[in-house]
């Protein structure tokens, strides 16, 4: 299916934050579900081919979900997202970690934060996320983004880099 | 020994390393800052980069500063694109999901 839908995507490189908006075409409420339900989220976080599974998610202030995103090869990469505020319908921030299937940190990767806002507008919903990193620059943000969906768009990216150099 | 492109993105934090250098010169103990990893790690990181002809390199006064080289910040932007179409490709997916959860509820 084709969106008309807004999107809008920026990097603020002087905050290291990645910021994207978005308009959805349903009720303030069943967006808020979509984004917080993990039965509803495992549907559409993974990029196709790529599947997310939830493992365990407590929706609640320092609570956590637990999730992989499973690759079409078999891969699994494991992530979490620790639940710092929540004002339903609004609002809900979580620092995100790569880790392990039991939710140990890898802490070779910096977390970062993230900021998810809701508002309503007419019939519709605009979803207002902005991704930040304490002290790594924007485009480290986004060699992590690629390794949270399997490394293939990241990956990708580099190869094009790399051909292009070689010449 | 020449060292092989691909070796230079085998390694995690030789990717991160070439990201961070992708937006400004870094001198090798900044770029270390970074990481978790011992300083000496992470020297053998880069000079590996730098043997795949990967960084400038540029002394100021007593310090080595490291950057990507500059001709590559143009596929930098490109990758970025890709970036915005994995949020994209999650977002109408879950337009799809939406558009089921109404229906589902007209059933009712």
């Amino acid at each position: 299916m084709k969106s008309n839908l807004l999107m809008n995507f920026t990097v603020d490189k002087e905050t290291s934050t990645v910021n994207v908006k978005r308009e959805f075409n349903a009720s303030l409420s069943k967006v808020w579900s979509a984004w917080t339900e993990p039965e509803i989220l495992d549907q559409w976080w993974a990029p196709s081919p790529w599947k997310a599974k939830t493992k365990n998610m407590d929706f609640k202030e320092g609570g956590r979900r637990l999730y992989a995103m499973l690759g079409p090869e078999g891969e699994e990469h494991w992530a979490i997202a620790d639940f710092t505020s929540i004002t339903p319908k609004t609002n809900f921030k979580y620092l995100d970690a790569f880790s392990d299937s039991e939710g140990n940190l890898n802490t070779d990767f910096p977390r970062s934060n993230w900021n998810v806002n809701f508002s309503e507008q007419g019939n519709s919903t605009i979803v207002a996320i902005a991704i930040k990193h304490d002290n790594l620059s924007d485009l480290e943000k986004i060699i992590e983004m690629g390794f949270k969906e399997g490394f293939t768009f990241a990956m990708e990216g580099l190869d094009e880099i790399f051909a292009s150099s070689s010449k | 020994m020449k060292r092989d492109i691909f070796q230079a993105i085998a390694d995690p934090t030789r990717r991160a390393i070439l990201v961070l250098v992708a937006t400004k010169a870094l001198t090798p103990n900044a770029i270390a800052e970074q990481f978790n990893s011992t300083r000496q790690a992470v020297s053998k990181h880069i000079k590996i980069l730098n043997e795949c002809e990967l960084l400038d390199e540029k002394k100021l006064g007593r310090e080595i500063y490291y950057q990507l080289k500059i001709d590559k910040m143009k596929e930098v932007d490109q990758w970025l694109e890709q970036f915005k179409q994995i949020w994209e490709s999650r977002f109408s997916q879950l337009d799809q999901v939406l558009m089921n959860l109404k229906s589902k509820e007209n059933e009712i």
